[in-house]
């Protein structure tokens, strides 16, 4: 509804607007200009207070706006900053915020030089942690935030941020990037430089990486190497997950020691890719009883790959080698197969299970019943799903269906963004991560002529938060609070970093976020912080975006300016046992414990297993594979019995010829005991 | 009606009869009249009919009249760990009719590496010899591999099976693969055949077993502590999944459980052709007795999907069965004496499975559902007899009474009731599941082929008087909808032009692949194969490229065609 008001204020307002060198719906199917996006709106960047010329006057004033008690749902706030949107940018890198001396007014006194220890002090803002929203001042020295509170005594000379009542939330946190994920050799076009710059201009002040080691890879060696590599790229601070590729009695020594020793307390187990990473359900039981012991979230990756296997084939038989492949393999059924079996498996072990990548309807419905069951299970969707849909990879351009390809894929249903959205502002899912993993198009092209060969993983890193707010807040599903529990505060109780990320604190780590709901952009490849050619979500509209970012107390965006460093990313070793997820399991563990019955021993006949079964059926013909396993261990356990000979009380009941029935002297009596 | 190809020898020895009085029951409605049945068929139905003199004549006043039992889910043959049932094709199918059960379809177990024709035959065989009524036979199938698809084709086309029963439990033993399943499935469906599913999860059923065994636990409690519901649920979810994706109907045994019959009727819900089959012991009691300090009597309830604990499990599957969530009610007779079972005495795990039922079967259904008022008559007969006639393609010849339907009917007293008890019941095992409990609906009389085999409580059966009844292919009830879908399920390609755009080149980055992977497993073989062979012949330009101001990560060598970066060319 919100959308249809959107579009219908901007023709209303601005008829210029949809003349301009872009044309900008608010869906993306509407325009067809992705065929083209290499250097098609080379600066074009548009100037909309030029369009509307002599309508100035009847917008709001800028400042009056600023100083408004946000009100996401106010239209008269946004209407202004739609036309606010396309002002004149001094970068022409950022779309965001574009507003110069106009966002953020930095009445600084005295600037101490921009150090380490940087002393700020963000006034007049309104903290929204995921519990409540206070207006309060926030004061950071040394990358940690020291107070917060009215009136705050805070030493001279040091810089003040004026937030003019905007929201000051912690940082984004991004649980699922993989920006170093090798395929068949190639890096993706983003490693952790690149990545961790897009999260920032995003207002994502933290990752938490996938290590992808092949099978076969030690994982600690894997780990060290994402370590080295992100320790000497990483502009934000990140922690890692750990992808097992395989089960083996080595990899649970290393696990041990990674989650002991390196601070890592979440492994990526895979149901699916066939012969490659998939682990089978013997497999996960094993691998989710372990892990349990350690105390780690197992993430899943629910797909049921044998099936895919077997689709792929019948696919690529059918003579469909294209991207629309992927989706045809990957019905969503078989996602929501391997979300319940996963879950199943979990319930067994009683262990906490993390889905990633929840990407349909199905298997959202399916997390959100078993929480209802009671199960420990948490739901990650990703910007993708709850932005886009699988529509697109119908597309007549290669090269843009390609871009969607990820696994899961996305659901061809255009209803399945909003369900997610719900589902996530009720709850039931708990975190947005990215999943973002972007190839270049000549990667991608690996599988121009079969679609298996496509690297998967789409863009978000950036996208996240602002979508969030779009498609949640701003449509009145969610309320700032829940945005930042989704965005950062449950993933930081998760994975055990709460409270010192996911809250503004004293004592919290210095990750904030001036949030401003009230900016618009449009997303755009040419004008993305990220290197990709391709931005899956090209042409979408977006409300809010991060006005200022605050990573490790230092400013690093603002006003559309990034300021990040290389290499001031910190890893962040995380303790096992995270109690947001363990604390019910170990309860349960304790009255869960399964007890025997009591009995007498069983003292009746006991029917002798002829040590050569005679009901094989004879020579098994020559078209048959004769199979290893017959029945076999039974022998050992019973040949013992002692037999006796003559006449029994049981002899009168007719049996088979050929069974032989053992009895003990007491005859027929079942059984003894009181 | 043409299919009277069976032993007409000992049908014609059927009586003549005509029965009078009572109230015809069918799936479909009920009515008042009498019926004459003569050479083991039904004649005429109808008021005042004209019949020769001589013939016999039964009495059905007051009583309904409905089409004998067809027990869709039997074991009288299979073995277990080298035991034979203590109730075999003559026990079991005598038990059968005693409780109005006309047609049993038994379960050909063969063990893997065995051959399908043979163990079908002698299946067949040993039942010809020795059945008291009519059955048919279903395929167990314990190693599905590609070598199967010739004798299953002939069994199918020439020997009248068309189910064919896969287990997801039993690991290392009868386990089949997702893969295997989907293979299967898809064979079956081009057949024509039901895909028959026993749903657990093996692979956790292992690990539980495992865990618990080194707990202490070997009593019977074991088996239900090591089978909860969530695994049987699961593996219905997951066999529900992949009969989806084959688009083959699937019919899921022994539905134990509350989620695992919801699971179903969801599916159902969402058009997949699934059919759900509760059985005598879900239908009358739960799993508190696996607890039960005798040890002989917990032991005689293990069977897998075992008993739920939910009390309450009973009345919710009679609920919807008699909504029509689930459609057949059977026995999953499988009897071993308490000696046979004692085998497992120190370890649950080798406690041969399986419980009594074929006899108490129509009563339970009656007494639980139509009494309670939760079903009314012709729904007892549809679930009971109609529904599985349907299924598996022997309908109109069984499961209604009509002319020219097969004489297998039975008068149906529903005030009468029962009280079981292994002292009083037809089947060899000692022990009754079912003991003590009294249930209201009795069948009087038990015509089957045309011959009276229970009157007056007095049961005159005939050793290997029962025939094979053959099954076609394609049940019109099953496949109508899966022809359909088969038709519109088409998936398209989208025709593109060519991708010519840069082409990330591979070849040289393989060497990056990381130090090779061990002997554990196949990694992709498939994929590095192919690679090289698709990308090898792409060409490489020197010199400066137009793209070459866009920043990439060094080492990547991009081929590209000479006009650059356009990412496509033809196609409208």
């Amino acid at each position: 509804m919100s959308d249809c008001r959107r579009s219908w204020n901007r023709e209303d307002e601005l008829p210029v607007y949809l003349a301009g060198p872009i044309t900008t719906g608010p869906n993306q199917r509407k325009t067809g200009m992705f065929s083209s996006v290499e250097g098609a709106f080379e600066s074009k960047t548009i100037d909309f207070d030029n369009y509307a010329v002599g309508r100035k006057g009847s917008r709001t004033p800028r400042s009056g706006s600023r100083e408004r008690v946000l009100d996401a749902g106010d239209p008269v706030g946004k209407t202004s900053s739609e036309g606010r949107e396309g002002s004149p940018s001094d970068s022409p890198g950022d779309t965001d915020d574009a507003r110069p001396g106009v966002v953020v007014r930095f009445s600084s006194g005295k600037e101490s030089p921009n150090g380490e220890s940087e002393r700020l002090l963000i006034k007049g803002g309104r903290v929204v942690n995921d519990d409540q929203s206070l207006y309060a001042d926030v004061y950071i020295e040394n990358g940690l935030i020291k107070q917060v509170g009215e009136n705050l005594v805070v030493p001279g000379g040091i810089k003040v941020i004026e937030a003019n009542g905007r929201m000051v939330i912690p940082g984004g946190i991004d649980v699922n990037t993989r920006l170093m994920k090798s395929y068949l050799g190639t890096r993706p076009a983003e490693d952790f430089l690149q990545g961790t710059k897009a999260a920032l201009a995003g207002g994502t002040t933290m990752i938490i990486d996938h290590v992808t080691p092949e099978p076969g890879q030690s994982l600690l060696e894997a780990f060290e190497c994402w370590q080295e590599a992100a320790d000497k790229k990483a502009c934000c601070d990140y922690s890692l997950h750990v992808d097992i590729p395989q089960w083996n009695e080595m990899v649970k020594d290393e696990l041990e020691l990674l989650v002991q020793e390196k601070g890592i307390n979440s492994f990526q187990v895979y149901m699916a890719y066939k012969d490659k990473y998939q682990l089978s359900d013997s497999q996960l039981y094993e691998a989710f009883s372990f892990l349990k012991q350690l105390g780690a979230v197992v993430l899943v990756h629910a797909e049921n790959g044998d099936l895919i296997a077997q689709e792929q084939r019948k696919i690529l038989d059918m003579g469909i080698t294209g991207p629309e492949g992927h989706p045809l393999s990957r019905p969503e059924e078989l996602e929501a197969e391997a979300v319940f079996r996963a879950i199943t498996l979990g319930n067994r072990v009683n262990c906490p299970v993390y889905i990633t990548k929840v990407m349909s309807k199905s298997a959202a419905d399916t997390i959100a019943q078993a929480r209802r069951k009671g199960s420990v299970v948490f739901g990650e969707p990703i910007t993708a799903s709850l932005v886009t849909d699988g529509s697109h990879y119908w597309n007549k351009n290669w090269a843009k269906a390609a871009a969607y390809v990820t696994s899961p894929p996305l659901s061809p249903d255009p209803t399945t963004p909003d369900h997610l959205n719900t589902l996530l502002a009720c709850g039931d899912l708990q975190v947005v991560g990215s999943a973002h993993c972007a190839y270049s198009t000549s990667q991608k092209a690996i599988g121009r002529e079969d679609f298996t060969l496509i690297p998967e993983g789409t863009n978000g890193v950036e996208e996240r938060m602002a979508f969030v707010w779009d498609k949640a807040v701003a449509m009145g599903k969610m309320d700032e609070n829940q945005f930042v529990a989704v965005t950062s505060t449950n993933a930081a109780k998760i994975f055990n970093l709460y409270p010192r990320k996911g809250r503004i604190a004293v004592g919290s780590d210095a990750d904030v976020v001036i949030w401003d709901p009230d900016s618009s952009k449009t997303i755009t490849a040419k004008l993305q912080q990220s290197t990709s050619e391709y931005n899956i979500f090209e042409g979408l509209e977006c409300r809010g975006g991060p006005a200022l970012v605050l990573s490790q107390g230092r400013v690093v965006y603002e006003e559309g300016q990034l300021q990040a460093q290389q290499g001031t990313g910190r890893f962040i070793p995380r303790k096992h046992f995270p109690d947001y997820a363990y604390q019910r399991v170990k309860c349960r563990n304790q009255t869960k414990s399964q007890q025997g019955v009591t009995r007498g021993l069983y003292d009746g006949p006991v029917y002798d297993v002829d040590p050569a079964p005679k009901y094989i059926t004879p020579s098994p013909s020559a078209k048959t594979s004769p199979t290893s396993h017959q029945p076999a261990p039974i022998r050992n356990l019973h040949q013992s019995n002692f037999s006796l000979s003559g006449a029994q009380m049981d002899d009168y009941i007719p049996r088979r010829s050929g069974q032989r029935i053992v009895a003990p002297p007491g005859g027929r009596s079942n059984i003894s005991l009181g | 009606m043409a299919f009277q190809n069976k032993k007409s020898s000992v049908r014609a020895a059927g009586d003549r009869l005509i029965i009078k009085g009572g109230k015809i029951v069918n799936d479909d409605q009920s009515f008042y009249a009498d019926v004459y049945v003569e050479d083991g068929t039904i004649r005429q139905i109808g008021e005042n009919l004209i019949v020769p003199t001589g013939v016999k004549t039964v009495d059905a006043y007051g009583q309904l009249v409905i089409p004998g039992g067809v027990d869709a889910n039997t074991n009288l043959n299979a073995p277990q760990r080298g035991m034979n049932p203590a109730d075999d094709f003559y026990q079991g199918t005598r038990a059968a009719l005693s409780g109005g059960t006309t047609t049993i379809m038994d379960h050909v177990l063969v063990e893997p590496g065995a051959s399908l024709l043979t163990a079908f035959d002698q299946w067949r065989e040993t039942a010809e010899q020795r059945a008291c009524c009519d059955f048919s036979l279903h395929l167990d199938i314990t190693c599905w591999h590609e070598g199967l698809c010739e004798e299953l084709e002939t069994l199918i086309k020439d020997q009248g099976v068309n189910s064919v029963l896969f287990f997801m439990a039993y690991k290392d033993k009868y386990q089949s693969s997702d893969s295997q399943l989907y293979e299967a499935f898809g064979v079956l469906r081009d057949l024509g055949a039901i895909a028959q599913v026993h749903a657990e999860n093996g692979d956790i059923i292992d690990e539980e077993q495992k865990k618990l065994l080194f707990l202490g636990i070997t009593g019977p409690e074991g088996h239900i502590l090591s089978h909860p519901e969530e695994v049987e649920t699961e593996a219905v979810y997951r066999a529900v999944t992949i009969a989806k994706q084959a688009n083959c109907p699937l019919y899921v045994t022994k539905v134990m459980s509350k989620s695992a019959a919801d699971v179903i009727a969801k599916a159902r819900k969402k058009g997949i052709v699934v059919y759900g089959e509760p059985i005598t012991a879900s239908l009358a009691t739960d799993g508190s007795h696996y607890w039960s300090k005798d040890w002989a009597t917990a032991a005689a309830f293990v069977m897998s999907p075992p008993l739920n604990r939910d009390p309450s499990t009973p009345q919710y599957l009679t609920s919807l069965l008699a909504c029509g969530d689930l459609q057949v009610t059977s026995s999953a007779q499988a009897s071993f004496s308490t000696a046979q079972k004692a085998v497992g005495k120190d370890d649950f795990t080798l406690i041969p499975e399986g419980t009594n039922g074929i006899e108490e079967r129509m009563s339970v259904v009656w007494d639980r559902a139509v009494s309670t008022g939760k079903m009314d008559e012709n729904e007892f007969v549809a679930v009971t007899s109609t529904n599985a006639a349907k299924l598996f393609n022997i309908y109109p010849r069984k499961g209604r009474i009509a002319v020219g339907s097969d004489a297998d009917i039975v008068i149906w007293n529903p005030k009468e009731t029962r009280t079981v008890s292994a002292k009083t019941h037809n089947l060899m095992v000692e022990v009754n599941i079912l003991e003590g409990l009294e249930f209201q609906g009795v069948a009087s009389v038990v015509i089957s082929g045309g011959r009276v085999v229970l009157e007056d409580r007095k049961l005159n059966v005939t050793k290997g008087s029962g025939c094979f009844i053959p099954r076609k292919a394609f049940p019109d009830t099953v496949y109508k909808r899966i022809r359909a879908r088969s038709k519109m399920a088409e998936a398209r390609g989208v025709p593109r032009g060519n991708y010519d755009g840069p082409v990330h080149d591979v070849m040289s980055m393989t060497k990056l692949v990381p130090p090779t992977p061990t002997n554990r497993g196949p990694t992709c073989p498939k994929s590095q194969a192919s690679l090289r062979n698709l990308h090898q012949s792409g060409f490489t330009l020197a010199g400066t490229q137009i793209d070459d101001h866009i920043p990439r990560r060094s080492a990547q060598k991009i081929v590209a065609p000479p006009g650059g970066r356009s990412n496509i060319t033809s196609l409208s």
